[in-house]
């Protein structure tokens, strides 16, 4: 009987070994250790062996049920595990292929230069102030120290609404109403727009573009101030390695008056085509605040004094991104637009 | 203003300094230098020839043969210029030499002729053709009759020179002269001015004798000056002279001519000659035009003049135009033999209407209406007697003729050093501020620790203290201000809550799947109340440059249409556009238009698009709908806005909904109407425009947690049968209403009309959730709500069951 088990052991190994499927291997499970399976049988035959045999007998036959057994569920786990192989093969895809696009917009590229200067000043204090963009003479021209008759407000370069009236031509009357405003408390403002000149478009001239001033009011502001804040200004701007540097210039509203140049972003300041190899790029427009501008505005500039600076963020755009044409900033095609869709850092 | 670097060195030392490094130290002093153009660049081998025969080339008509002297020997040189002739001193450029734009001279032969060189015109050495002396335009140059063969002809043309294109800003007026140019690069560097000596010999006869004066318009000509000049000689210019107006890009004329235009180039005062004889009346009265009065310019063209424009008259007709420019009857010209010098003031004011008026600028006009130094008028004429005398054998009268009521006082300013140092920022010692504006000429005494400083009046900028301020700093150098940030109380920066909002809405459309679009604000007058929410009286340009940007625009969608109608012309098919900004509206009492932030947005084309899986879909309403319902939401304004159907010009009778924040219109959106797509080259397009500054004004519901469910809620779906006009929105009112608090949740998950229900109705499927936070609701419970649901849907609207 012994030698029987081991033949039968033997037989199942061996069944169980050559079955390729789930399904057969089931059969031979069936087959031996079902209820009418040779080892079950051989169990229920126990009984006639004589009664000190059997415990011998009864663990041999376990032994051989569990075998058979633990080499079935090695088996069946190597066939399951084939099976979902199979089925993964079979499911693979061509992961080459493009991904279903997640629709998305973006800002405009000025929104863009725009909300960095924005957020750049609101991290030092400053406010962001917004006004009409259809002014009034007074506080377009006259408040800055731009009298009647001066030759820089030409009809011919400003549009007129009414002889008093016009659409703004820089942000600076923003400037002028939040002194009127403030009555005499210090000021830190910063002012996005749109403006306008009765320019022809071109590449480089649009009659509608965007400008963001800078005001600083208070006792005792120094250029010296003007000079550490812009310099700030450049690195968080266009990079930790800009330096400023200031040149003498004129305008009504400030006195001094400096335009800003910074060493060139492209090629750091040896000379390339974007900064005409100068090495400098000029970037923005500033100055002490006009005493005449201050009194007009009700502060007593010998008590208080300021700075101011504009900017053009379409000619920084044009600068940064190398736009050659002002027009693209205004014509709104979706294959300019959609390129402003990424992070720079 | 070109700055002639070899005529400066009349006025000031430069020797040492490279072109490019002046250049650079008076950019960062104050007068920006745009360009530095070096005329001997390229230039090489060319020199002076004398022509010593010139015949006509036997093989071709338009050639000649010249033998010609440059120096050691004589050589042949073919010359196809019209004006060549023999006895001529002329421009040789021999094999070998180099002309702008890279051309070389070899030997060669012409038409079997060997040519050694070439004879030269003044263009073909790079000199612009409108400075070139008329007689001089159409062919070669000629040469003094001194000059001698073989020498370089670069340094006797004075072309060995290099000039500096200054860039003024327009309170740099005294920079519109040589000697202003002097002045401040004496103060860069440290050196004296050296002004022009003026000494002539005066005839015993007086100028007084031979011109009467007569000013009427006082206030506009506050100071006039004549002196004349008689045995003039009119011809050439030295050449020296001539070389300098062209350096400044003016044209030589004539000695007499050339020598007002060196005069206004040296000082900066405008002069002008008149013939004595031509003036005929010995008399020269100032006055104001007569209306339709007329003038003949220099330059030939008949001007009529305007009331009250200034005119310079022989006590019968204008014979000029004040500072603008002469007129043709009294000009100089080659039998003119006794000259009156013209030097005045004209009112800033005066001449810029006058120049603008008759659409005139000048060299003249462009000083004087920038205002000229009070001081230099008397000055410059004696200047011009000067020249006349010595270069066109003039004979100076005695005195001049003239009136003045011209102030000539020069502004004090006094400033302590500590004001100058606070404004600053710095610690400039006294000594040197007096040092830099001593370096400046301007005079300057420091006493009681303060600055008495007496503006010239050459300097018209400098007015106030922080006039004088500027030009300590620029002089020391912006370079040494040390950086520091301002000092005092701080406050928090920041956004109001409008614009922060206004980010968000942008935010929020752009994740929706919009880009940002920038349009103009002007429009045409056809199109400014196009698709307007509100329409008021437009704001309209005095003087529009053209129609279709005249008025400003109280909508969005028109510009956003044409970016849209832009795109699709260049096949990009799906278009999504938004826009934040303003509209104009009406007139308020401050005369300014109610400017209110709108915001539009635009949708053509597929909204789903993935090719290769064969997936897409087209922009409908309900896109651009559930954009708007992703807004409200994002502004936790989705339980205060409701949609109504409506009909809007230019929209889609069928497909247009008012958007309605508490009731009240804020905003609209729908389809664009079929003829106003076709109209526009657009398929189908959905539209909407919002009100932002009213939806913006509108505070979100506080947002507090909502406990996470810890029951289970239940789903019963129910399919109802209604009139195709009954609105799904109607039919959620009535599921809501009778749902009551049990009810947490309808959606619509289908609609169907066809062929499985009956005419003129259509089915529509709802899903209701059940739920209750504090417990789970029994089976009982929700069958008696739902029961309720389906009898008020019934009774309200009819609804039954779809079998």
């Amino acid at each position: 009987m012994e030698q029987q088990l081991e033949q039968l052991k033997q037989e199942a190994l061996q069944k169980i070994e050559d079955a390729p499927s789930v399904k057969e291997l089931n059969d031979v499970r069936v087959a031996y250790l079902g209820k009418k399976g040779p080892i079950t049988d051989l169990l229920k035959g126990m009984g006639k062996l004589p009664a000190e045999e059997r415990p011998k007998m009864g663990a041999l036959v376990n032994v051989v049920r569990e075998t058979v057994t633990t080499s079935l569920e090695e088996k069946m786990e190597l066939l399951e595990q084939q099976a979902v192989n199979e089925k993964l093969e079979k499911e693979t895809i061509d992961i080459t292929l493009p991904g279903r696009p997640v629709k998305l917009g973006n800002h405009h590229p000025l929104t863009r230069v725009v909300e960095d200067i924005e957020d750049f000043f609101i991290s030092m204090g400053y406010e962001v102030a917004e006004g009409p963009e259809v002014e009034q003479d007074y506080y377009n021209f006259e408040a800055l120290n731009l009298p009647k008759g001066h030759p820089a407000r030409d009809m011919q370069d400003s549009f007129y609404i009414t002889e008093d009236v016009l659409l703004r031509t820089h942000t600076s009357p923003v400037q002028a109403r939040t002194m009127a405003a403030k009555k005499g408390e210090p000021i830190k403002i910063i002012c996005p727009g749109k403006v306008y000149r009765r320019d022809s478009d071109d590449a480089t001239h649009s009659h509608q573009f965007t400008q963001i001033e800078g005001l600083v009011v208070g006792e005792d502001i120094r250029m010296s101030d003007l000079k550490g804040t812009l310099a700030l200004f450049a690195k968080k701007m266009f990079g930790e390695e800009r330096e400023i540097r200031l040149r003498p210039s004129f305008f009504p509203f400030t006195e001094p008056s400096v335009e800003m140049d910074i060493s060139c972003f492209k090629c750091g300041g040896s000379g390339c085509n974007v900064c005409k190899k100068t090495g400098w790029i000029e970037i923005l427009g500033s100055g002490m605040v006009h005493p005449n501008v201050l009194e007009m505005a009700g502060y007593d500039p010998t008590v208080f004094t300021g700075f101011a600076f504009g900017m053009g963020p379409e000619r920084i755009a044009m600068l940064k991104y190398g736009v050659e044409d002002i027009r693209h900033f205004f014509t709104n095609d979706m294959r300019f637009i959609s390129q402003f869709n990424r992070t720079e850092v | 203003m070109y700055v002639s670097t070899k005529w400066l060195e009349n006025y000031v030392d430069t020797k040492g300094i490279a072109p490019a490094d002046l250049a650079e130290k008076i950019t960062r002093a104050g007068i920006e230098v745009d360009t530095i153009i070096d005329r001997s660049e390229g230039l090489t081998n060319i020199v002076v020839g004398h022509v010593e025969s010139c015949e006509k080339h036997p093989e071709a008509d338009k050639l000649n043969i010249c033998q010609v002297n440059v120096g050691e020997e004589t050589v042949q040189i073919i010359c196809g210029a019209p004006n060549v002739a023999a006895g001529q001193n002329i421009i040789a450029a021999l094999p070998g030499a180099k002309l702008p734009g890279g051309m070389k001279i070899k030997k060669a032969k012409l038409r079997g002729e060997v040519s050694n060189g070439m004879i030269c015109s003044l263009q073909e050495l790079g000199v612009e053709g409108k400075t070139v002396a008329k007689a001089y335009a159409e062919g070669i140059y000629v040469l003094p009759a001194d000059a001698k063969p073989g020498t370089d002809a670069l340094s006797l043309l004075g072309l060995d020179d290099v000039i500096l294109e200054f860039d003024l800003t327009p309170n740099r007026a005294d920079a519109l002269s040589m000697l202003g140019v002097a002045y401040e690069v004496g103060a860069i560097l440290s050196q004296d001015v050296k002004l022009p000596k003026i000494e002539y010999t005066a005839s015993n006869e007086k100028a007084e004798d031979f011109l009467k004066l007569k000013v009427e318009a006082k206030e506009d000509n506050p100071m006039y000056i004549a002196k004349v000049v008689k045995n003039v000689k009119v011809a050439e210019s030295p050449l020296w002279l001539q070389n300098y107006l062209m350096a400044a890009g003016v044209r030589p004329h004539n000695n007499v001519v050339d020598i007002t235009n060196f005069v206004l180039l040296e000082y900066g005062q405008p002069l002008h000659a008149f013939d004595y004889d031509r003036l005929a009346t010995k008399e020269i009265v100032v006055r104001h035009a007569v209306e339709g009065e007329k003038i003949t310019t220099l330059d030939d063209v008949e001007r009529t003049l305007r009331a009250g424009q200034l005119v310079i008259t022989n006590g019968k007709e204008p014979v000029a135009l004040a500072g603008v420019m002469g007129g043709a009857n009294s000009e100089v010209y080659d039998g003119t033999t006794t000259v009156v010098i013209e030097s005045a003031y004209f009112a800033p004011a005066s001449v810029r209407k006058t120049s603008k008026d008759v659409g005139l600028r000048s060299d003249a006009s462009t000083r004087l209406e920038k205002g000229v130094d009070p001081n230099r008028v008397a000055e410059a004429a004696e200047r011009a007697a000067q020249l006349l005398s010595e270069l066109a054998g003039g004979e100076v009268l005695a005195g001049s003729v003239q009136f003045d009521e011209l102030n000539k006082e020069s502004v004090r300013i006094i400033l302590s050093p500590d004001y100058v140092n606070r404004r600053l920022g710095m610690k400039i010692p006294m000594d040197e501020m007096v040092s830099i504006l001593e370096r400046l000429q301007i005079p300057v005494e420091a006493a009681n620790g303060q600055l008495i400083v007496d503006a010239p009046t050459r300097r018209q900028d400098l007015r106030i203290k922080e006039d004088l301020i500027e030009e300590i700093a620029r002089l020391y150098g912006y370079d040494e201000i040390p950086m520091t940030l301002p000092i005092g109380e701080s406050v928090p920066g920041g956004l109001s809550s409008f614009q922060e909002k206004r980010r968000l809405v942008r935010r929020y459309l752009e994740s929706a799947g919009l880009y940002q679009a920038i349009t103009y604000s002007l429009t045409s007058r056809a199109e400014s109340q196009s698709f307007a929410l509100e329409t008021a009286p437009v704001t309209e340009l005095l003087m529009p440059m053209s129609e279709d940007r005249s008025v400003l625009r109280q909508s969005l969608l028109p510009h956003l249409l044409e970016a849209t109608t832009y795109n699709v012309a260049r096949r990009i098919d799906t278009v999504s556009l938004y826009e934040t900004g303003s509209v104009f509206l009406g007139t308020q009492e401050d005369g300014l238009p109610k400017e209110v932030g709108h915001v539009a947005a635009v949708i053509t084309g597929k909204w789903v698009n993935h090719a290769w899986q064969q997936e897409n879909k087209k922009v409908d309403f309900f896109v651009m709908k559930g954009i708007i319902e992703g807004l409200m939401d994002t502004l936790g304004l989705t339980e205060k806005v409701t949609y109504t159907k409506a009909t809007h010009d230019g929209l889609h009778p069928g497909r247009t909904a008012d958007i309605l924040l508490n009731g009240e219109v804020v905003g609209v959106l729908g389809q664009l109407h079929p003829s106003e797509q076709k109209k526009r080259d657009l398929k189908e397009t959905y539209v909407t425009e919002i009100n932002l500054a009213l939806l913006l004004a509108e505070s979100a519901e506080a947002l507090v947690y909502e406990q996470v469910p810890r029951y289970p809620s239940m789903s019963r779906d129910i399919a109802l049968v209604v009139s195709k006009d009954e609105a799904a929105g109607s039919l959620m009112e009535i599921i809501q209403e009778a749902g009551g608090k049990l009810l947490k949740d309808v959606t619509v998950f289908d609609l169907y009309e066809g062929d499985k229900v009956d005419e003129g109705m259509k089915s529509l499927a709802f899903s209701l959730t059940y739920f209750d936070a504090d417990r789970t609701l029994t089976d009982e419970e929700v069958v008696t709500r739902h029961d309720k649901v389906l009898a008020a849907l019934k009774e309200k609207s009819g609804a039954v069951l779809r079998g």
